[in-house]
């Protein structure tokens, strides 16, 4: 059940000029959330900006003895929330009402996991991959970016026993170019016979992208989908995505009670706005 | 001190002036788990046609000064499946339900309204004739004294239900359609909906909105809307639910004083789910603090008599 916490903020981690990890005390809330999920966040308490924004929850934070203590967000500043988001000081506090949204299914052996993100669309992979270690589900992270220094958390993953396969815009590290180029090989690569299920997250023609290269190669893919939220709670109407189900006609549905994660082959990618 | 906070609204006894405002708050059981329904004053819900609607595709909202743009286009499941689907879960939790109808025509209006008669648990209906994002109905009959006469007028021949018409701010002169909506057969009015208005993205040269134009709410109209508030309250004896920003219980009781029975609350949901248990703990304290025994007792108070103290030298 979504909870609404006045998180204080443990600390903020500026990765580079835009991009940080805001870690909050909201362990009410970092206790109850599945990988996927998403908190509405409002730092202040003015009228401008007046809605919140939300954000998947990049980590589930925990103590020595293992104890959930809140949880974190990777940020990217882009708007007047997320400069605020990037500003913020250990001691400030910050609105946060979750967990909200559809989890990712999280698989178990023998399928495995290849998850695939882009730029801030890496948020949701942390607790995912936390969570297929915990399943023992051999799990790789495909991660593009635009340089070397916007790829983050490599050795977090690497712990968790993930493989990586990096790309670059500037091929300032890994392969030169999008994502979609190692993803494409390994799916040719792959024994088709064995079990595989796709993640996608980071922008919208990626996710595209990557959905119609797996289900060329029979695989399905989850997708977490980002979109303009006032309420996150079903309310407002504003987050709402073309689905197709069972061959019907396509519908409008609320991205936060439907979503964020969708089966990547019932959204309408052609009529979805990016 | 007990405070009575109930309020009443053309027949219909509502425990205290918090109702959700219709579109805010989907079909209320959305938020059926988050917050106890039976504890507000009402559920506005979500406009209902006849039919279901696809809406406008998204962009549906953005955000402006201290408040957001909207122009969802009334997506919906239709009343039909309203009455079957929603309205019992909605009754199961004590709420009262006012239910928002909209039309394409006042034919279609009064067929809406005359399958909520037949349903148990409705306890008023809101007529939506101030949607200023949809090509037919809405705003265009709210526009329009006439319009607003006989839709109002088609709505009260087939119900017997409050009929509470919801004004739009988009005209120079709201309280002529209080009248009109009074006239007709009105047993209060609702306002306001939002204010026609757009948003640039000028890097693009593109509408923020894909509708290009839509509904502007928050605190930002606040002030313009209380202002309508009273003026309908000088101008026709009937019960007004005031709307527009409300963000605290301070918000609230300006619309009360301003001569608002009951109020809605819409946009400041979005920030604060559970708004509801702040906004009933700030009343109750200042309907104490003013040494009042009925919250009702406020309703139109505004004090406008002269301040200034004779003072002559001697």
């Amino acid at each position: 059940m979504p909870l609404d916490v006045d998180a204080v903020v443990v600390s903020n981690t500026h990765l580079t000029r835009d991009y940080n990890v805001l870690a909050l005390a909201a362990a009410a809330v970092a206790s109850q959330t599945q990988p996927g999920q998403f908190v509405m966040v409002k730092p202040g308490g003015g009228d401008d900006p007046l809605l919140r924004r939300p954000f998947s929850v990049f980590e589930v934070l925990r103590d020595d003895a293992r104890q959930v203590t809140g949880l974190s967000l990777l940020n990217k500043r882009v708007g007047v929330t997320t400069r605020m988001l990037f500003a913020l000081k250990p001691g400030d506090r910050v609105r946060c009402l979750g967990p909200l949204g559809r989890p990712f299914s999280v698989t178990e052996p023998p399928e495995r996991a290849w998850m695939v993100a882009g730029g801030v669309g890496l948020a949701p992979f942390a607790t995912l991959a936390a969570a297929l270690r915990e399943r023992d589900t051999e799990t790789t992270l495909f991660y593009g970016g635009r340089s070397a220094n916007d790829l983050f958390h490599l050795d977090e993953f690497r712990q968790l026993g993930v493989r990586l396969e990096l790309a670059t815009d500037d091929g300032s590290r890994g392969e030169h170019g999008n994502v979609t180029v190692p993803l494409a090989r390994a799916l040719g690569d792959a024994d088709r016979a064995a079990p595989l299920r796709v993640y996608a997250c980071g922008p919208t023609p990626m996710m595209r992208a990557v959905t119609q290269l797996a289900a060329a190669h029979g695989r399905t893919t989850e997708v977490s989908l980002e979109q303009v939220m006032g309420c996150g709670l079903g309310g407002c109407y504003s987050c709402v995505v073309p689905v197709r189900r069972d061959g019907g006609p396509a519908h409008l549905v609320r991205s936060c009670l439907d979503g964020p994660v969708f089966d990547g082959s019932t959204v309408v990618w052609e009529q979805l706005v990016s | 001190m007990n405070v009575d906070l109930s309020v009443d609204i053309g027949g219909l006894r509502l425990r205290n002036p918090f109702i959700a405002a219709s579109g805010c708050f989907g079909y209320g059981v959305e938020y059926a788990d988050l917050v106890d329904l039976s504890t507000l004053g009402a559920v506005a819900v979500k406009g209902l046609f006849l039919e279901e609607r696809e809406g406008h595709p998204p962009t549906r909202i953005v955000e402006t000064p201290s408040g957001m743009l909207n122009a969802i286009g009334l997506q919906g499941i239709g009343v039909r499946r309203f009455v079957a689907e929603k309205l019992p879960l909605l009754r199961a939790q004590g709420a009262v339900v006012i239910v928002n109808i909209c039309g394409s025509t006042i034919d279609e209006y009064a067929e809406v309204a005359r399958i909520l008669d037949d349903a148990d648990g409705v306890g008023a209906v809101e007529v939506n004739i101030s949607c200023p994002n949809i090509k037919k109905g809405g705003m265009m009959f709210g526009c329009s004294l006439q319009g607003t006469h006989d839709v109002v007028a088609a709505v009260r021949r087939v119900t017997r239900r409050p009929v509470v018409p919801k004004l739009t701010p988009n005209v120079t002169d709201v309280a002529s359609f209080a009248a009109a909506a009074r006239d007709a057969g009105a047993d209060a009015v609702s306002l306001v909906n939002t204010f026609l208005a757009m948003a640039i993205d000028v890097e693009t040269r593109r509408p923020k909105l894909s509708n290009v134009v839509g509904g502007l709410s928050g605190p930002a109209i606040r002030p313009i809307a209380v202002r309508m508030v009273y003026e309908c309250r000088q101008a026709v004896d009937l019960p007004i639910i005031g709307m527009g920003g409300i963000m605290t219980a301070g918000d609230a009781l300006e619309f009360i004083i301003a001569g608002a029975t009951a109020v809605q609350v819409g946009t400041a949901n979005f920030v604060d789910p559970f708004i509801w248990n702040k906004l009933l703990t700030g009343l109750t304290d200042y309907v104490q603090r003013h040494g009042l025994a009925h919250v009702s007792d406020l309703v139109g108070t505004l004090d406008t008599t002269d301040r200034t103290t004779a003072w002559t030298s001697s």
